[in-house]
């Protein structure tokens, strides 16, 4: 036996009793899986840099360049993070050849923040098998929080169905007798939407809604659907649709001069990329819900939280569109691993990040609307579960009303 | 547009310049040397390469399929994810709806395959080259509506998808369910290509490739046009389903943005990239589709559709006729040096 | 009945889109006998050069003509430098030559002009026509650039020598190298006039589905459905196409109960499979004639 051996064993067993002394308190020892170490934490992700949804492919490399910020400032606890991100092109087959290679090539400690509900649904059995964590994925299906059946799988954002009940509350208190036309994209966005919409209605959905249109993502313009939803005679629109789409709606309402009351999703409240281009004076009146802050609206430049995003895209992101909510989007989910993997502290486990990130509680980001916290245990795997409504008038969004939780729709 | 050969073959149809008879298989020792490479590679690498690998096995099948109706047939298709998506899903549904093994579904989603493809086929013996690619087209292009359509999303489960569950290895192998399916991939892979090289070879496949090289004299020598047109269709249709079905089994999961155009396009590539005609090439075709995406992105993030591009055009601009120009290279060097 | 009405004049706005991306198709055709895939996403990107140049403050009319004539040049270089090298090789290779091109063109614009949607200018406005909420000054303008656009090719291609000899290239290669045209540079001239069309359907169809480097994905879709309905050869029927696939689309969406609004582009399509079954060359196309 060398004399390195002999110390080796030395550490090892001091290292038991260490830990046997302290009743395995989290905290007092250095604990590693895969993918973390002294020096290094690796995390893994996947985004469609390319294919069809490649305007998300921000959204990775935003966290990228948060990480290289933390880098810069010392890492986490003392530790480098290693962002590894490959481009799935929104197809699952792909996004799950990259998991498995982040899994088990790069041996990465969690899967943070894969983009899209079809390539996340394809990797979550696999992860959940290997226990792998599969954190804070970028879609707001209702399905991310389950964790009896997927411990190991957690959402973010607020779930859409969630949101579409608020709508339907707001509705059924504010105008009780609206004839709602309902324009979704046919796909897993607009149908949760509509899902979460109808439930929140209740018996008076078949009542109330007057008429329900989907269009393909792959339609150049959506005018068609708008000129036969006016013909309906509805007198409100739920506009469940993604950015483009959304601003071509807001821009043909404004060029018919029909003016429903106009809801549209939180995925389409930019002002410098939705309510800009289909023209403020168009806009007005509008209705959605939100929970992040705008990256190019002005009532947020003296915001504190808001000036260290301006400085961080500044430095790190320089030359990017502010308008751009994938910037905000990525600076927040990223901040939030952060704070996770500051507050695993050296037990760097997987089980013990996952137990980390499900004990968030009332954490801020710098982005989050103020008030608007991450609350996390246990038994509820959805961090964001608040928005505020809010209104749009001259060139920018009016928040009205409380806090609105939306855990309590189901 | 500047040799006599080109007008030539304008005048119709020659969309597939004809490859020797000889030139369809590959040479006795490679054949061999390829297969030992694939029975070991699995215990030489991690998990996760062997699923890159039946991945590309499982794309090789479908460009192949491609490659008996274009480079066999001379008929243009755009619509081969149509026909993988058929396949996946029956596999899906037959797996976790039916509780039917795994093995069985292949089968199931070939014939299935193989008759959706043969009734298409009928319309397309009125269509030729571009008419034809637009047909097909039509037909990729509208696939995944079609999965998400609400009167069949009990079964399909909608935009939702399906999970698959993955198969272990039978009779208490000690294998792992990827080194598994991996061996069971390639073995359908080599049934798959020594069928088909066979086809080629027989009646049929002379038929077929006399329509190819000149639909008028091949109908004047007695061949039966519309059969031979329609069969091809089926037949490509059909191995195009049991690489599907494949797929889903080893992806584990199908939802309608799995079967996108951008399939048909991958597979289209695969088959040039691969060599039209030639059907040791298709195995080529499908390492570039699989791998040359991941080195494009490993280059550069933003540019990563770019360097694709880029990558697409050094591969055509060096071997405009795909991996069979490279390999006949290589055997006039390899037959040089052995005389030498 | 209003119903239909609006639907029939909101599918002609539409249809007004794919026949201008048909015509760039038509053009492309004529020149190389083949469909170019990359169509789209270079029009997509003449328009971001159209945009740049506003933002760079330059009228509107002065970056139109700009555009068109940066166009027609960058066409005639891709053609040159790309796909000149190609011109012995397979045809299946140069339809990859096209997907490359697409890749490429798609992931630059993204890189340089980032995903968000742009609003674009017109110079129609876009207020209703008469009246008509249904369709706006804009959308009658688009109509009739196109209509416009149509005449100018039928008159270049039929009257002028330049036109002649672009047909002759195409058709018979061969004997238009004997009466002494460069039928090499005639394919680089349609590649220039392709890309220029391509920028007009642009800064046309900008306006209404807004600039983003994934604009014509769907744009592109249904121009080819338009111009193989109108048949490959013919401009007048690539513009007839366009209307005709942008009625049927909604006539579908509208009236077929159950499934006619989730269906609505596979109907269509597949209802363009059938026009092609009976009249295997387009509406407007020629029949070719084969030889043995």
């Amino acid at each position: 036996m060398t004399f390195r051996q002999k110390l080796r064993i030395a550490t090892f067993s001091t290292a038991i009793m260490a830990f046997a002394a302290t009743g395995g308190s989290a905290l007092a020892q250095k604990k590693y899986d895969t993918g973390a170490s002294d020096t290094e934490i690796k995390i893994g992700n996947i985004m469609p840099y390319s294919g069809p949804a490649s305007s998300y492919g921000i959204i990775g490399k935003t966290e990228a360049a948060y990480f290289q910020m933390i880098n810069e400032q010392g890492g986490i606890n003392g530790r480098k993070v290693n962002f590894i991100s490959y481009d799935d092109a929104y197809s699952p087959p792909k996004a799950v050849e990259h998991t498995r290679k982040l899994v088990e090539s790069d041996e990465v400690l969690v899967v943070f923040n894969p983009l899209g509900t079809p390539s996340n649904t394809a990797i979550q059995k696999y992860l959940n098998a290997k226990k792998v964590p599969q954190l804070f994925v970028a879609t707001g299906a209702a399905k991310w929080n389950d964790p009896t059946h997927f411990p190991w799988t957690m959402g973010w954002q607020p779930n859409y169905q969630d949101e579409a009940r608020i709508y339907a509350k707001y509705l059924l208190k504010e105008k009780p007798d609206a004839k709602v036309a309902v324009l979704y994209q046919n796909d897993d966005f607009g149908k949760d939407y509509v899902k979460g919409f109808k439930e929140g209605l209740g018996d008076k959905a078949k009542s109330m809604i007057v008429i329900e249109e989907s269009y393909e993502i792959s339609e150049p313009t959506i005018d068609s659907h708008i000129v036969k939803i006016k013909a309906s005679g509805a007198d409100t629109l739920m506009d469940f649709t993604t950015p483009k789409f959304a601003a071509q709606t807001i821009k043909k309402n404004g060029e018919l001069n029909w003016k429903p009351l106009h809801i549209v999703t939180n995925v389409s409240i930019s002002v410098g990329a939705v309510m800009k281009p289909a023209g403020f004076e168009h806009g007005q009146g509008v209705l959605s819900a939100a929970y992040l802050k705008d990256g190019a609206d002005p009532q947020w430049n003296d915001d504190p939280g808001m000036k260290k995003w301006i400085a961080f895209v500044d430095k790190y992101m320089a030359g990017s569109n502010k308008a751009d909510s994938g910037l905000v989007f990525g600076y927040g989910v990223a901040q939030t691993l952060h704070k996770v993997l500051e507050m695993a502290g050296d037990n760097l486990t997987r089980e013990n990040v996952m137990k980390q990130a499900a004990s968030l509680k009332d954490f801020q980001t710098d982005v989050a609307l103020p008030g608007i916290t991450l609350n996390t245990s246990a038994t509820d795997f959805a961090p964001f579960q608040q928005v505020r409504m809010m209104r749009f008038k001259g060139e920018k969004w009016e928040l009205f009303g409380d806090i609105i939780s939306s855990d309590g729709g189901h | 547009m500047s040799t006599i050969q080109e007008s030539a073959a304008e005048t119709q149809a020659a969309t597939v310049d004809a490859p020797p008879k000889k030139a369809m298989g590959l040479g006795r020792t490679a054949s061999w040397v390829m297969l030992i490479a694939f029975l070991i590679l699995p215990l030489l690498v991690k998990n996760f390469v062997i699923f890159q690998v039946t991945m590309v096995l499982i794309y090789g099948i479908a460009v192949l399929a491609l490659n008996i109706l274009t480079g066999g047939s001379g008929q243009f298709s755009l619509g081969q994810s149509a026909f993988y998506a058929i396949g996946a899903y029956a596999a899906a549904i037959l797996i976790e709806h039916g509780g039917v093994n795994y093995a069985l579904t292949l089968p199931a989603a070939g014939i299935i395959c193989f008759i959706v493809g043969f009734l298409f086929g009928f319309p397309a013996l009125r269509l030729s080259g571009i008419y034809l690619a637009l047909a097909t087209y039509a037909f990729a292009v509208a696939m995944p509506q079609l999965l998400k359509l609400g009167v069949i999303e009990h079964w399909t489960g909608g935009v939702q998808g399906l999970v698959v569950t993955k198969p272990d290895a039978p009779f208490g192998l000690p294998m792992s369910q990827d080194m598994w399916l991996y061996y069971f991939t390639l073995a359908v892979s080599i049934a798959i290509y020594l069928a088909s090289v066979n086809l080629l070879k027989s009646r049929s496949g002379r038929a077929m490739m006399a329509i190819r090289d000149n639909e008028i004299a091949a109908s004047a020598m007695g061949v039966d046009l519309s059969i031979y047109k329609t069969l091809a269709f089926g037949v490509s249709a059909g191995i195009t389903g049991v690489a599907g079905a494949l797929g889903a089994i080893a992806v584990q999961f199908v939802a309608p943005d799995s079967y996108t155009f951008t399939l048909a396009i991958a597979l289209f590539l695969g088959m040039v990239v691969g060599g039209v005609g030639w059907l040791p090439g298709s195995l080529a075709g499908a390492a570039f589709i699989v791998f040359v995406p991941n080195i494009a992105e490993g280059i550069s993030k933003g540019l990563s559709g770019a360097f694709f591009g880029v990558l697409l055009f050094a591969v055509i601009y060096l071997v405009p006729h795909g991996a069979r120009q490279a390999a006949i290279y290589a055997e006039t060097l390899f037959n040089k040096l052995r005389r030498s | 009945m209003e119903l239909f009405i609006n639907q029939v004049l909101a599918g002609i706005a539409t249809g007004a889109i794919y026949a201008c991306m048909a015509l760039a198709i038509v053009m492309i055709f004529q020149a190389i006998d083949h469909l170019n895939f990359a169509q789209g996403e270079m029009a997509m990107f003449s328009t971001f050069i159209a945009w740049q140049l506003m933002q760079w403050g330059i009228p509107y009319w002065w970056a139109f003509l700009l555009t068109l004539i940066i166009s027609f040049v960058a066409g005639i270089v891709i053609e040159r430098v790309l796909f000149k090298p190609l011109a012995k090789a397979p045809v299946l290779t140069n339809v990859a030559g096209f997907i490359a091109l697409f890749a490429i063109v798609n992931s630059v614009a993204g890189l340089i002009w980032d995903f968000t949607i742009k609003q674009f200018p017109t110079p129609f406005g876009s207020s209703p026509f008469l009246g008509s909420q249904l369709i706006s000054t804009h959308q009658v303008g688009m109509i009739g650039v196109t209509l416009g656009l149509l005449i100018a090719l039928f008159l270049f291609f039929r009257f002028t020598r330049i036109g002649l000899a672009m047909r002759a290239a195409a058709a018979m290669p061969e004997s238009a190298r004997l009466v002494g045209i460069n039928t090499s540079w005639m394919v680089a001239l349609g590649w220039g006039m392709a890309s220029a069309i391509g920028a007009i359907a642009g800064i046309l169809i900008a306006p209404v589905v807004f600039l983003e480097p994934n604009m014509m994905l769907g744009v592109l879709l249904y121009g080819f459905a338009a111009a193989v309905l109108g048949g490959l050869t013919s401009p007048l029927g690539a513009v007839l196409g366009g209307f005709l696939v942008g009625v049927f689309e909604n006539l579908v969406g509208t009236y077929i109960p159950g499934v006619g609004n989730e269906l609505k582009l596979p109907i269509a399509l597949a209802l363009i499979v059938i026009v092609l079954v009976v009249k295997p060359n387009g509406l407007m196309g020629h029949t070719v004639v084969k030889r043995v």
